[in-house]
C-alpha cells in the first residue's frame, strides 16, 4: 500500500508517559481507506495509546502519524476530528449533555452541519444504535450499555471518513453485540474505515477482515482471521495470552485447517460431510 | 447463605418497581451466574442483594435480605461490608479517588474493615499476588487503563475476604488472560465458602465457574436451574443471551450432522485452552 492509499499511518511511532512508561514502542500501521481493522491484545499492550494518536489525542514520543497522507503533527485535534471519530472505552468520559439528542449533536453542528442535513445525521445515528425513542431522556438515566451505544452514536453522527471504535461490545447483551456488528457492516458498506480495540475474538472474528495483535507495544500478527487464529500461530497469540475463537480450536481439533468463525467452520465441515 | 425473598424493589423518585418478587438462595461456596438482556435488572438486583439498595441509595425494598440468617435491614453499613461486598461494572465508580497508589487502594477495604495494619498489610499483598499485580502497586490509581483498573477493583474486594461476594460483570474490560486470573481467584475464594453471585455477559466464563444459573428479565427471575441444563434451555436465546460457545458450537455441529461423539469430543479437547492445561494435573 502507498501512502496515499493509507488513510491512516504511523511510522516507527512511540509513545512514551509522563512516569515513563513505554506504551508505545515503534508501532508501523498502514490502513488502506474502507478497511475493518481489529486491534487486540493484552490490558496494557498499547492499544487505546495507539488509537489515540489517530485523532491526535496523544501525540508521538518519536516517529510520526500520517492522517490521509499528511503528517498529524501540528495539525489541531478539531480539524483531525474530522476524519477521525474516536468513541471512548468509559461513555462516562465522553458523555456530557443534558439529553440524548444534544449530545449526539454536539460533534457534528461543531463539524459546521446544520438545518436539515444536521437532524438527518442525528437521526440515523439514533436508529443505527435503536435510542431513537431516548431522544429527551437524560444520558445518566441510560443504563451503562446504552450510555456506550449513546457514545458510539454520537460519533457515527460526525459522518467521518474514519471511525474508532474502544472495546464497543464491552457490557453489551447478544442483541447490544449484533447492533455494533451491523453497525460496522453498514459504515464499511458506505466505504468507511471502522477500527476497533476489542477482547471479544469472536466479534472480531467475524466483522473484520483484518487483525492486528499488539503486545508490549509492538504489533507481533498482523493479518486476516484465518491467518491470525491458524495454528501456527498460536504460540504467538499464547505469548500474549490470548485464546483462539472456539470455532478455530474444533477446526484444527477436527482437522479442518483454519476456521476463525462459526461459518467458517460450518462451511469446512460441509466440504467434509459433502453436502 | 445470602437469601432474598420476596424482593420487589422501586428507587427513589421511579413510579414503579424495577426488581419483582424475586426469591434468590446462595449456599456457602456457591457459584451463581445472572443473566439475561441489558436492562433486565441485573445491575439492580446485584445492589438489592449486596444490601446497597436501599440502605445507601434509598428507595422502597419490600421482602427480605437475611445473610447468615441475619436481616440485612437491622445491620449498620459497616456491618454490612463485613458480610457482602459488592463490585461495580464501571471501574472508576468504585475507585476510592482518595488513595494516591494502588497498594494503598486496595488496602482501604480491609482497614475500614477496622483490622490490624499487619493484617490490614497482609490481605493486601495476597490479593495484589493473586491477581498478579505487583509492577502496578506503586501506580497513580487514577492513570491506569480499563483492565487494569478493573482488576485492581476486584483485589480491593478479594483483599476484604467477604462471606458474600456480589459483582456486576467483573470481567467486561479484562483480557483472556485477566478473565482467567479473576476466574481463578473466585473459584479459591468460593472454596473458602464465600457464596458468589456474578452477572456478566461471558456465558463462557460463567460456564466453566457457576454450578447454577439464574436467568432474569422485565426485574423478574424467569430461570433458575444447574449450569448445563439452563445454558441448553432455547428460551435464554429468546431473552437475548447469547449461549457459551460450547453449547453454541454444538448445536451446529449437530445440525451440519458430525456424528454426536466426534463433535462432543472435538469441543471438549478444543476447550481445554493451554492456560487451563497448564492448571491441570
Amino acid at each position: 500500500m502507498t501512502v496515499a492509499e493509507a488513510v491512516l499511518r504511523t511510522e516507527v511511532l512511540v509513545h512514551v508517559y509522563p512516569d515513563g512508561t513505554r506504551a508505545l514502542d515503534g508501532v508501523d500501521l498502514s490502513i488502506a481507506r474502507g478497511q475493518r481493522v481489529a486491534i487486540v491484545g493484552q490490558n496494557g499492550s498499547g492499544k487505546t495509546t495507539l488509537v489515540r494518536h489517530l485523532n491526535g489525542l496523544l501525540r508521538p514520543t518519536e516517529g510520526r502519524v500520517l492522517v490521509d497522507g499528511a503528517d498529524a503533527t501540528g495539525r489541531r485535534v478539531a480539524a483531525l476530528a474530522a476524519t477521525v471519530g474516536l468513541a471512548f472505552q468509559d461513555p462516562d468520559r465522553q458523555i456530557f449533555a443534558g439529553k440524548v439528542r444534544s449530545e449526539v449533536a454536539f460533534g457534528p453542528r461543531n463539524l459546521g452541519l446544520t438545518g436539515a442535513a444536521l437532524e438527518a445525521a442525528i437521526d440515523a445515528a439514533l436508529t443505527a444504535t435503536g435510542l431513537q425513542d431516548e431522544a429527551n431522556t437524560n444520558p445518566y438515566d441510560l443504563g451503562y450499555s446504552r450510555r456506550k451505544l449513546l457514545a458510539l452514536a454520537s460519533i457515527l453522527a460526525m459522518g467521518t471518513p474514519v471511525v474508532v471504535l474502544d472495546e464497543p461490545t464491552t457490557g453489551q447483551d447478544a442483541r447490544g453485540v449484533e447492533r455494533i456488528r451491523q453497525i460496522v457492516a453498514s459504515l464499511a458498506a458506505e466505504g468507511r474505515t471502522v477500527i476497533a480495540i476489542t477482547h471479544d475474538m469472536r466479534f472480531a472474528a467475524e466483522s473484520f477482515e483484518r487483525i492486528v495483535v499488539m503486545r508490549g507495544g509492538r504489533i507481533v500478527l498482523d493479518g486476516t482471521p484465518a491467518d491470525v487464529f491458524a495454528e501456527d500461530a498460536w504460540p504467538t497469540l499464547a505469548s500474549t495470552f490470548l485464546e483462539p475463537p472456539l470455532a478455530a480450536r474444533i477446526g484444527v481439533r477436527l482437522g479442518l485447517g483454519s476456521t476463525p468463525t462459526d461459518q467458517a467452520l460450518a462451511v469446512a465441515l460441509s466440504r467434509v460431510t459433502g453436502d | 447463605m445470602l437469601q432474598l425473598t420476596g424482593a420487589t424493589y422501586r428507587y427513589a423518585g421511579y413510579a414503579k418497581p424495577v426488581l419483582h418478587e424475586v426469591d434468590l438462595r446462595l449456599d456457602d461456596g456457591e457459584i451463581v451466574g445472572l443473566v439475561g438482556p441489558n436492562e433486565a435488572g441485573k445491575s439492580t438486583l446485584c445492589l438489592v442483594a449486596s444490601g446497597l439498595a436501599p440502605a445507601s441509595i434509598g428507595g422502597d425494598l419490600s421482602g427480605t435480605l437475611t445473610l447468615d440468617g441475619m436481616p440485612a435491614a437491622g445491620l449498620k453499613t459497616h456491618q454490612l461490608a463485613e458480610r457482602v461486598v459488592v463490585g461495580f461494572q464501571n471501574p472508576n465508580t468504585q475507585r476510592s479517588g482518595i488513595a494516591a497508589t494502588v497498594f494503598e487502594e486496595i488496602a482501604l477495604g480491609p482497614m475500614n474493615l477496622g483490622l490490624s495494619v499487619a493484617e490490614t498489610v497482609a490481605r493486601t499483598r495476597e490479593a495484589i499476588a493473586r491477581l498478579r499485580l505487583e509492577h502496578l502497586v506503586s501506580r497513580d490509581p487514577l492513570r491506569l487503563s480499563g483492565g487494569q483498573a478493573q482488576l485492581v477493583a476486584i483485589a480491593s474486594l478479594l483483599a476484604m475476604r467477604p462471606r458474600h461476594i456480589i459483582l456486576d460483570e467483573p470481567t467486561a474490560q479484562l483480557d483472556p488472560a485477566g478473565t482467567r486470573l479473576v476466574e481463578a481467584a473466585l473459584r479459591s475464594l468460593a472454596g473458602t465458602g464465600t457464596s458468589l453471585l456474578i452477572a456478566e455477559h461471558k456465558t463462557d466464563l460463567l460456564d466453566r465457574l457457576c454450578s447454577r444459573i439464574v436467568a432474569i428479565d422485565g426485574g423478574r427471575i424467569v430461570l433458575d436451574g444447574p449450569t448445563a441444563a439452563t445454558f441448553e434451555d432455547p428460551r435464554l436465546t429468546d431473552l437475548g443471551v447469547e449461549p457459551p460457545a460450547r453449547a453454541r458450537l454444538g448445536r451446529a455441529l449437530a445440525e451440519r450432522g458430525v456424528d454426536p461423539a466426534v463433535a462432543d469430543d472435538a469441543i471438549t479437547a478444543a476447550a481445554v485452552t493451554p492456560d487451563a492445561a497448564e492448571a491441570m494435573p
